[in-house]
Order: structure tokens, then sequence, then C-alpha cells
């Protein structure tokens, strides 16, 4: 009788020791992300590092601004949105809807398989054909233009559409459920009342299902800040302002194809931009914690 | 008004199907492409042996093995303590600040991007702990990273398990624990092999978290027993390897190869964890 009450108190503190390991982490993953983030913040000065637009972090001066690539992370994942929740939303719209069962089935499976394929596939794929497309179009846009830097198709416009492909899955999955989680009575209301399925779907479900889709949004703009290597693979290698045709660098892709040969200084300044990252993920995850409380509470 | 209503309804229904075909075209494009690309690259020699100028060989074993020993290695320390920490907020702790807590940081650690991992894990693991470039550097880091799928999917299956399950293990006089290992585990099984198998699925698609960490090499262990010898040294896993052929060492050849491994391996994961959760589904049988 004894010997079982030690086991189930030896039990019960492992259990535990399981469950804290998860605050353990993010303790330390957020305190090792400041340790070493801030040092070359006081080192180049907080203004120069993140205002700054000159980025040459192996020249005679070095110079380490870091303005653009922040700006092209927002800027990218704000088109990435503006192209992936529009069509992700009309496709949840079309799974739960429109769609009789078995398409339903199927469109579902595929979207579940996209959610699943690697983001290097992407990223190859990117690089193969989306690449010399972009060329094309740019050869035939900067036909006349002195000033335009050639970037071979590896640009802004490629990581973007790579991205929204890519936030696509989350946006359906997510979407869906919330859509089918509205109560069939409002719908048959409004139809009832002579509202056509269009108006029925579009001013009485979606509304309705607004919070659920949010997250679904809040969920793809986290993916989409947080891509590193298939966009590596597909925007080039030069911080530029980020425009359409230029050759960007984003938070997670100058991470990715620095940190293998940077030091000294060079490497901090690496470390203060995924500290960059970092916060902008983690006020991302803060408005999702939000959403979800709300949610739970609203049920 | 009514047929103005009318063309307007139409052009929306166009532009709804329009985008669900997308998704269905957008797959069908990128599974025809890799495997028109990469098929062809894929043969006995490709998989069984180690890329060699000195041989004249190209091939992919090497990596495979990293893979595996990465999977292994992560699985075994992640899953028994995604389970523990499942089972510790289901079961055990009451509700309260605590379980709040816990549940915000698993939710916290899933939002965090494998990149960050990946720099986390180079710094405290490679650095700190000094393992330097390593498959055990990289499990470690693969481990904080795949928890949150573990227990979220543990704590889902616990909770469908019926509450009089508990109610008569305990009622014939069992030991909580004794209760949790012999009725509640067995039950919530099916729940934690798709959440096991989501998360090999996330380790063999991950690139960003392994590439600072268990780094690109890519030999074969020449005896069993060297196996332990890996665990130290560095080893790029297959999606790292496609990486580095598609950027730096520009062999488109062999990046499609390992893009058709991928995908074939993507298809057979997304094939059993649909089976499990169609077979199993709780709320089906009721």
């Amino acid at each position: 009788m004894k010997r079982k009450a030690v086991i189930e108190k030896i039990a019960l503190i492992i259990l535990m020791i399981c469950a804290v390991l998860s605050i353990f982490a993010v303790c330390s993953i957020t305190v090792y992300m400041f340790m070493k983030g801030t040092p070359a913040l006081s080192k180049v000065g907080v203004h120069k590092l993140l205002f700054g637009t000159v980025w040459k972090p192996t020249a005679e001066s070095a110079s380490y601004g870091i303005l653009y690539i922040i700006l092209s992370s927002i800027v990218g994942t704000g088109m990435t949105l503006l192209i992936g929740v529009p069509v992700g939303l009309m496709t949840a719209v079309f799974l739960s809807e429109i769609a009789g069962k078995r398409i339903a089935a199927v469109l579902s499976s595929a979207v579940e398989l996209l959610a699943a394929i690697p983001s290097v596939i992407y990223g190859l794929i990117g690089m193969m054909v989306l690449n010399p497309w972009m060329y094309k179009l740019e050869k035939i846009i900067f036909s006349n233009s002195k000033e335009h830097q050639f970037t071979g198709g590896a640009n802004m416009l490629s990581a973007i559409i790579v991205l929204a492909i890519m936030i696509l899955p989350t946006v359906i999955s997510v979407s869906v459920s919330s859509l089918k989680g509205v109560t069939a009575s409002l719908r048959s209301a409004s139809l009832a009342l002579g509202a056509t399925e269009i108006q029925t779907i579009f001013k009485v479900v979606i509304p309705a299902a607004k919070s659920g889709i949010l997250t679904g949004v809040v969920l793809g703009i986290g993916r989409a800040l947080g891509e590193a290597v298939a966009i590596n693979m597909v925007a080039g290698g030069s911080v530029n302002i980020p425009l359409p045709f230029n050759s960007v660098r984003t938070l997670t892709t100058q991470i990715v194809s620095e940190m293998g040969y940077a030091n000294g200084l060079h490497r901090q300044v690496l470390f203060t931009v995924g500290l960059v990252l970092y916060i902008f993920i983690m006020i991302v995850n803060y408005i999702l914690l939000r959403a979800r409380k709300k949610g739970v509470e609203n049920e | 008004m009514n047929k103005m209503r009318k063309i307007k309804d139409t052009f929306v229904y166009f532009l709804i199907f329009l985008c669900s075909s997308f998704s269905i075209v957008l797959l069908a494009g990128v599974i025809i492409y890799v495997f028109s690309k990469g098929i062809g690259q894929v043969n006995l020699s490709f998989l069984t042996s180690v890329t060699s100028v000195l041989n004249g060989t190209v091939g992919i074993a090497g990596n495979i093995v990293n893979t595996i020993i990465i999977i292994l290695v992560t699985m075994l320390i992640a899953t028994p303590v995604g389970i523990g920490s499942a089972i510790y907020l289901n079961e055990y702790a009451k509700p309260g600040k605590f379980v709040t807590f816990v549940e915000y940081s698993t939710e916290t650690l899933a939002g965090i991007p494998s990149i960050i991992f990946g720099l986390f894990g180079m710094m405290f693991f490679g650095q700190t702990l000094g393992l330097g470039y390593s498959l055990l550097t990289g499990s470690f880091t693969l481990i904080l990273m795949v928890l949150p799928l573990i227990t979220r999917n543990t704590q889902e299956a616990l909770k469908n398990v019926p509450d009089s399950y508990r109610h008569g293990a305990i009622g014939l006089g069992s030991g909580k624990w004794h209760m949790v290992r012999t009725i509640l585990i067995p039950s919530a099984m099916p729940g934690i092999i798709t959440g096991v198998i989501l998360a090999i699925g996330r380790i063999v698609g991950e690139s960003a978290a392994l590439l600072f960490t268990a780094g690109s090499a890519k030999v074969l262990p020449k005896a069993f027993g060297q196996i332990f010898d890996k665990l130290f040294q560095s080893g790029g896993t297959l999606t790292i390897q496609l990486y580095l052929s598609a950027t730096s060492e520009g062999d488109f050849d062999t990046a499609f190869g390992i893009a058709a491994v991928l995908l074939i391996l993507v298809f057979i994961i997304n094939m059993i964890t649909k089976f499990l959760s169609a077979r199993f589904d709780v709320t089906k049988k009721i």
C-alpha cells in the first residue's frame, strides 16, 4: 500500500515537470533573444540601427541600418494578406456553404496536403517557375529605365506570391471551421426573408463567423512573418526599399543568409534582427491569445 | 433591380469557383511539376549512396540517415514529455492560474517561427551547452518546436475520453496514476499517435530551425556503432540538402529528386493521419 502511494507521488512530480517545461522553454527563449539581441543596439545606437537605411556590414566603415529590412517584412506580410485572405476566404465559403459533400471532401484533402508540403519545395518551385516569369515581366516593364537594377526575377513580388500560397491552407481551414460553426437557423432565417444565397453568405454568415476568420488571418500573419527559407530562395539577396520589383531582404531571410559567415558586431546585429522579429511575433501571439480567449467567453 | 442582383450574384459565384479551383490546380501543379522534374532522378543508387566527387556518385543516403536519427531522438524525448504535460494539465491540475499559464506558454511556443527556434538552439544548445553543430543540437531544438503539437493533440484526445471511464476506475479502487496508465492512455492512443505523426511530418519538412543547429554534413556512419558518434557531429536532413542543392550548390537535379522523395513522404504521413482520425473518431461512434 505504501509503495503505491510513493508511485503516485513520483508520477505526479514527473508529470508536473513535463508541464513546467514549456514555461521554462518560452522563458529561456525570451531571455536569450533579449540577452543576445540588445548589445548591438547600444554599440551601434538604437536610432542608427533601427532607422538606418544603409546595410554594409563588411565595408571598411561598416553600417548597420535595418530599416528597409523591417519595412520589407511589414510590407511583404501586408501584401501577402491582401492576396491570401480574400482567396482563402472565398475558398472557405465554397467549401462550407456551396460545395456538395464529396467535392468539399476532395478539396479539403487538397488543402490539407498543401499545408503539409515542406516550405523548401515551395521555394524551389518559386525559384524555377516564378522567378523566370518575373524576369520576363521585369524586362518588359523596365526596358527603358536606366536606374533599375535587374534582379533576374528574384524580387519582392515573387516572395509575396510564394507567401500568399503558403498562408492559404491556414486561412482556409480556420475559416471553414468557423463558418461551419454558424448555426443553421441564421441561414434559414435570412433565406426565408428573401435574401439570395450570396446575400446570406456575405451579410449574415461571414459577419457571424468574423472572430474565427480573424483568428485565421492572425495565424496567417504569424506564418508570413516567420517564414524564412522559402522566401530566401525567391526574394533576392540585397537590402533595398520594398518595391515590387526590387530584390529585398526580410527579417528572416537576413538571418538565414548571413548568420552562416557573420562574426563580431555583424553577428550581434543579426541577433538584433532576430529580436525585432521575436517582438513582432510576440505581438501577433498576444493578439491571437486575446482573440481565442474572447472566442471562448462568447461560447 | 432584380436583374442587377442576379448579375452580381453570378459574378460572385464565379469568383468563389475561381478561388476554390485555384487550390486544386495549385496542388496538382506542384505535384506534377515536382514529379516530372524529380522522379527520373530517384532510383536505387540515389537513395542508397552518398554524393561524392571521388566515386562519381550522387545520392542522399546520408541525409536520409540524418533525418531518421533526428526524428528518433526528437520523438524519443518529445513524446513522453508532451504526453506527460497533457496528462498533468487535463487530469491532475485544478483549473486556475497555473494551468492557464502553462496553456499560454504552449500556445506561445506553437506560434514562434522556426527560425527563432534555430537561433535559440544555436545559442543555447550549440554554444552554451557546447554541442556545436550536431544532430543532437538539432534534435533538442526540434523538441521545443514539436512539443505543443503533441501536448495539444493528447489533450484533445483526453478530453474525449468519457468521465465514466475515470469514475469506474477510481470506484474500483485504482490509484490515479494507475488509472491514467491503464485506462486513459490506451483510450487516448489514437489522438496521441496523430500528434506524433504530425510532429514527424513537421520534422521532415523543417529547414530553418536546423540550418544553424544540425548543420549540413552528409557522410554516412561507417559502422552501426558510429551512430552514437554521429549524434555529436553535424548532419543535414533531406530538406536542408534540398535547400543547399538549390541555392549554393546549384544542383537542381538533386534538388528536384529530394523534392519528389519529400512529397512522397508527406503524402504517406498525410494518409496515415487521415486514416487514424477517421478510424478512431470518437464523435462518429456515438
